[in-house]
């Protein structure tokens, strides 16, 4: 066990790898594949010390879910923006928020301030420095706090359970 | 048939696009700007570049998918790009037409020194929701 | 008829790319031309992906790529400078 874990540091990292090399030569051959396999095997290993903590996904369909669900809001979100570019300038009211997170992960923080800036009307800013508060920026909202009970029950909840429930 | 949905995905991608940057020409300040092309620009390029992939699939013999490539790095870089130029936007104390949330002016990070950070927006002075330029908190 | 298409969408592309730099020239700050310069990166991916279909080159794709990569080195590298004042520390 120890050995496979010495020889394969990032289980969920190699795959990805290969499938990044193969997409990039854009050809399933055996010579690229093979070639893949062994790109995946030897960048993380020597990458290692670049990757101090450890990806730790809990339920991976509730990642794909999630990632599903992600995408058809970025749809829906930018024709909302789109419409909002096109209507009058001077009616948008901009408003910036503070989202309490309690999400404590790396990974799980970045990707919250990802989806927050790929979905609707909102940038997410700038993380506070005992990592409590995120900074949002709302191109056109009235009513910030149901917009944190929205963030917060859409898209930080999902990433706590796929992330930081064991 | 297929024709058709290429030229409604291009479509689409071309008008989302042009209208990305039409937000960066007529939004109003900095903040407002950085939506346009976060979101619809990159959704815009996004649906050209799957409907090249359908294209050159459809005419080669194999499939041809990486351009779903760089539409992966731009959907995982565009809000990495947009966060870090939010977060060099509130360090210059750009003024914006949204009020700022206390805590954050309270814990602002050495604020600008004088050098690079300008003020903009002095053509409309009198609006209420404009906050003032802050001194910096921390020494 | 998608030759038409996208002769439209050429338009529609080049004039965004046209208004990006404008506002790159405009400023009035710094994040703002550095924000102009990333959506012009952007732009000139849409447009090379239009001419390589309309070309029937797959050779754009590289290029589009090389964009996109340096395209967000140079941003994140222009705004550590803002934040910073230096890009290495």
């Amino acid at each position: 066990m120890k050995i496979i874990t010495r020889l394969l540091p990032h289980p969920v990292l190699s795959p990805t790898l290969t499938v990044l090399w193969l997409l990039l030569v854009n050809s399933i051959t055996p010579g690229q594949i093979f070639l893949g396999l062994f790109l995946g095997w030897v960048i993380p290993l020597l990458t290692l010390r670049f990757w101090p903590e450890a990806v730790n996904i809990h339920r991976p369909f509730a990642l794909l879910r999630y990632i599903g669900m992600l995408l058809l809001d970025i749809i829906l979100a930018n024709f909302t923006v789109a419409r909002l570019i096109l209507g009058d300038p001077d009616r948008l009211k901009p408003v910036f928020i503070e989202l309490p997170i309690i999400l404590t992960s790396d990974l799980a923080i970045s990707l919250l301030a990802n989806s927050i800036t790929l979905t609707p009307g909102t940038v997410s800013a700038r993380l506070s420095d005992d990592r409590r508060y995120l900074l949002v920026h709302a191109l056109n909202e009235t009513d910030p706090n149901a917009l944190i009970a929205a963030i917060k029950d859409r898209y930080e909840r999902p990433l706590q359970e796929i992330f930081e429930q064991c | 048939m297929l024709e058709y949905f290429l030229s409604f995905l291009i479509l689409t991608g071309a008008a989302l696009t042009f209208i990305g940057s039409l937000g960066l020409l007529r939004l109003k300040d900095f903040y407002m700007r950085l939506h346009g092309p976060t979101k619809a620009t990159t959704l815009g390029v996004g649906s050209l570049l799957i409907a090249s992939a359908i294209f050159f699939s459809s005419r080669d013999a194999g499939i041809s998918l990486h351009e779903i490539l760089i539409t992966l790095f731009l959907f995982i870089t565009a809000p990495v790009s947009a966060h870090l130029l939010a977060k060099a936007a509130l360090h210059l104390n750009l003024r914006s037409f949204a009020k700022m949330p206390i805590k954050s002016i309270k814990e602002k990070e050495g604020a600008s020194n004088g050098t690079i950070g300008t003020q903009i927006l002095e053509d409309n002075p009198s609006s209420s929701n404009t906050h003032a330029p802050k001194k910096s908190v921390q020494p | 008829m998608l030759d038409s298409v996208i002769t439209i969408a050429l338009g529609l592309v080049a004039a965004a790319v046209a208004m990006s730099f404008w506002r790159l020239l405009r400023g009035p700050s710094m994040p703002d031309r550095i924000l102009a310069l990333d959506t012009l990166y952007i732009n000139s991916i849409a447009l090379l992906m239009l001419l390589g279909i309309h070309l029937g080159s797959a050779l754009f794709f590289e290029a589009a790529l090389l964009i996109a990569l340096m395209g967000f080195i140079g941003t994140v590298a222009l705004c550590k400078y803002l934040l910073r004042g230096d890009i290495i520390e």
